[in-house]
């Protein structure tokens, strides 16, 4: 009956990934590899004009040049990146069907991830263009948006239809050059999402694209570009999973956010992707460089719920450019078994009175490691720029480790930054409490951490916010007997 | 209601109840006595189930049931309540979310549907206006920058609002002053029923000025070394302990 630490760590290493299945779809796989080949086949696979392709390969030779960063606090094998296929898309999948014409299969897939699209079709308010593998198969509430003249399409489409769009935003917030994924990325992404909200426009629902990885050895690239021009308002939701599989895959991918004067962009993410086994064998590796920039009066607001992926490399950032600016990063972080997370932000104060606010959970169970690593930077000419940032880590148990590393810069003397870290564990005192107002243990790690989390999870869309909740309970499912 | 005979137990290698006795009918009220260390609030979590501690000997029934190897939240859902000493904070957790959770759990236990919202505002209505307790307070989470008094009432709100057979009110009265006591005392009494029973573990006669006892037990060194009536804590409140430590050496 003795319920002991060493019980909740036995509990925490044998629970399963519940979306360890692997859906059987007839694949389109280029051969593993990577040069200037299978870069311009990428480009010609997705019949992308010229200059797009000389992008590419522009992104290609300085990737070349680079090396892999070494200064995040994780620890892993390297990737081959010429022992990976940069190309795979669902065979059935055709981005001009009706949502009834899906594969039943990739709907069945849907279906065991909890956001089937019949679901979300329902889900009012909801546009949903989902990503599996590399090729978008469904995009919902298209006419909707048209009318207002809102354009949301896979990015490959983008690229055709509006060329002048794409050509003069992509690679302007993260440029080709800015690091060693985001080159790659530039190189080679396959696929992902294009939105663009024309001036004044409030978007009248929640955009949102799921992105999964099923192929075996295969990475996954996307690319999403956001742009809110002036005085309009978005809001975006992206969901990740993968399904178990032993070799680690890659996931690089690029979200660049553009806010011109006066608009809002609020970007949430929920990311589960398959954290590796009890083992630390298998996971995603999940190495993403996420920027958007803010001009006048603009605001930009990243949420994020992380509970997945082997290694976890992020830190969605804001450039408040314009004056009056403001920027936020409200972040939870689930780590368990072998998982590594290295996530933060980074706010770039260089317009007056630009204001920031950063609020990071982290929670940390089996041997996993949790760093929050942020920088706030404060340039010269940034009047009363202000930062307020929160760091809290929760721990379960003895092996698992929190860390948190805040850089501060400033360059103005009339910044005013604060920063507040906490760390906390679940105590016995907590679990018995709850225990005697019937309350089982399961269920009251739960609670504790939804609690833990509640400033984060309240900033998330409202129906998401459910879905994030059983995420976290999901992924400390079975922590404790 | 409660039956506990021959009980022992221990923390890690240290021995605190030495073959406890006592038997607590429906509608009746205890009270537990006794000097610092005797056992009492050890006596409280292994009622309770609180997993540190294990016992070595002896029985604890519940209505004829025999609940020494169910799990704490299985006792709870069987009836126990226990009114912490030292209520534990859970940042976050509203006092509303964590009752709600608490109930609809029990509920579940015992194969019922949740109770609908409804039924549970109703009810947290009828029972915090019974407390005093200013429903902002209920907003609040659970027992975070609470006063001592707060985190009792809070204790005592939660038992009215989860109905228990068997409610242990852990040293209740401490950290209370005199306004607070009286309102705690109140309620406690106001739920009080032929079908319940209440053990109150204290220090100070105070209390049962209040919550006005049917025995009275001294527990020392383990074991219950006297029992009478509420005039016995009358005596101690007079005499102290030591006349019983006497007594027993003699």
């Amino acid at each position: 009956m003795k319920y002991t630490e060493d019980d909740l760590k036995k509990e925490l290493e044998t629970q399963e990934y519940e979306y360890g299945f692997y859906t059987e779809l007839e694949s389109d796989t280029f051969p593993k590899g990577l040069n200037e080949a299978i870069v311009r086949g990428i480009s010609k696979k997705k019949n992308e004009p010229e200059w797009m392709t000389e992008w590419r390969l522009d992104a290609f030779r300085i990737w070349e040049q680079m090396e892999e960063p070494e200064w995040a606090n994780v620890k892993y094998e390297k990737p081959n990146f010429q022992d990976i296929s940069y190309y795979s898309a669902p065979k059935k999948a055709d981005p001009n069907k009706s949502l009834d014409d899906v594969d039943p299969e990739l709907l069945e897939m849907y279906k065991k991830l909890g956001i089937s699209v019949d679901e979300q079709k329902k889900l009012q308010g909801v546009a949903v263009d989902i990503v599996v593998d590399s090729v978008s198969v469904a995009t919902t509430f298209k006419k909707t948006l048209a009318e207002k003249g809102i354009i949301f399409m896979p990015i490959s489409e983008a690229i055709q239809e509006h060329p002048e769009l794409v050509k003069k935003y992509m690679g302007t917030v993260v440029p080709k050059t800015d690091n060693f994924y985001a080159a790659l990325n530039s190189a080679v992404f396959t696929d992902g999402s294009f939105c663009y909200i024309p001036k004044g426009v409030k978007c009248p629902m929640e955009l949102s694209t799921y992105f999964r990885i099923n192929e075996g050895g295969t990475g996954q690239f996307e690319r999403t570009l956001l742009i809110a021009d002036e005085s309009s308002y978005v809001s975006y939701l992206e969901g990740c999973t993968a399904p178990a599989r032993d070799e680690n895959q890659l996931h690089a991918a690029v979200v660049e956010l553009i806010a011109l004067d006066d608009a809002e962009i609020k970007y949430s993410t929920v990311q589960n992707w398959f954290p590796g086994d009890k083992n630390g064998t298998g996971g995603v590796f999940n190495f993403v460089t996420k920027r958007g920039i803010c001009e006048t009066n603009a605001k930009i607001s990243w949420t994020q719920v992380e509970t997945g992926s082997a290694v976890t490399w992020k830190y969605p950032s804001c450039i408040l450019k314009g004056n009056n600016s403001v920027g936020e990063f409200y972040s939870i972080a689930v780590t368990n078994n072998f998982q590594q997370a290295d996530t933060g932000t980074k706010m770039i104060h260089l317009g007056k009175n630009t204001k920031s606010t950063i609020i990071s959970k982290g929670i940390s169970a089996g041997k996993s490691q949790n760093s929050y690593r942020g920088l706030v930077q404060i340039n010269s000419r940034a009047e009363n720029a202000r930062n307020f940032s929160q760091c809290d880590s929760l721990l379960m148990g003895d092996q698992c480790g929190a860390h948190t590393f805040p850089y501060i810069e400033a360059k103005n003397t009339t910044a005013q930054i604060e920063h507040e870290a906490t760390t906390s564990k679940i105590g016995e005192d907590q679990l018995f409490y709850c225990n005697q107002r019937g309350i089982d243990t399961e269920k009251a790690i739960a609670l504790i951490v939804n609690g833990f989390s509640k400033d984060v999870l309240n900033k998330l869309p409202m129906e998401f916010a459910v879905e994030a909740q059983k995420l976290l309970e999901i992924s400390l499912e079975g922590s404790v007997g | 209601m409660l039956k506990i005979e021959n009980l022992q137990a221990r923390i890690e290698d240290k021995e605190i109840l030495k073959g406890l006795n006592i038997e607590v009918k429906a509608g009746e009220v205890h009270a537990i006595m006794g000097p610092n260390g005797a056992g009492k609030s050890t006596m409280a979590s292994v009622i309770a189930g609180k997993e540190e501690y294990e016992v070595t000997g002896g029985s604890i029934e519940l209505n004829g049931e025999d609940i020494s190897e169910l799990a704490p939240d299985e006792r709870a859902h069987a009836g126990v309540f226990l009114s912490f000493q030292y209520p534990v904070e859970i940042p976050g957790v509203t006092v509303t979310n964590f009752i709600k959770s608490s109930i609809n759990e029990s509920r579940k236990a015992q194969g019922l549907e949740e109770m609908p919202a409804k039924d549970l505002l109703k009810k947290i209505r009828e029972k915090s206006e019974l407390l005093e307790i200013d429903r902002k307070f209920l907003s609040r989470s659970l027992n975070e920058g609470f006063s001592g008094g707060e985190k009792k009432r809070n204790e005592i709100f939660q038992m009215a609002m989860l109905e228990p057979k068997l409610a242990i009110l852990d040293e209740t009265d401490s950290g209370l002053d005199i306004d607070a006591l009286r309102i705690v005392a109140n309620g406690v009494n106001k739920l009080k029923s032929k079908d319940n029973a209440v053990i109150v573990i204290t220090h100070y006669q105070r209390l049962l000025d209040y919550i006005v006892p049917d025995f009275v037990h001294v527990l020392h060194d383990g074991k219950i070394v006297k029992s009478g009536t509420k005039e016995l804590a009358l005596e101690l409140e007079e005499k102290g302990y030591d006349w019983i430590k006497e007594e027993l050496n003699a």
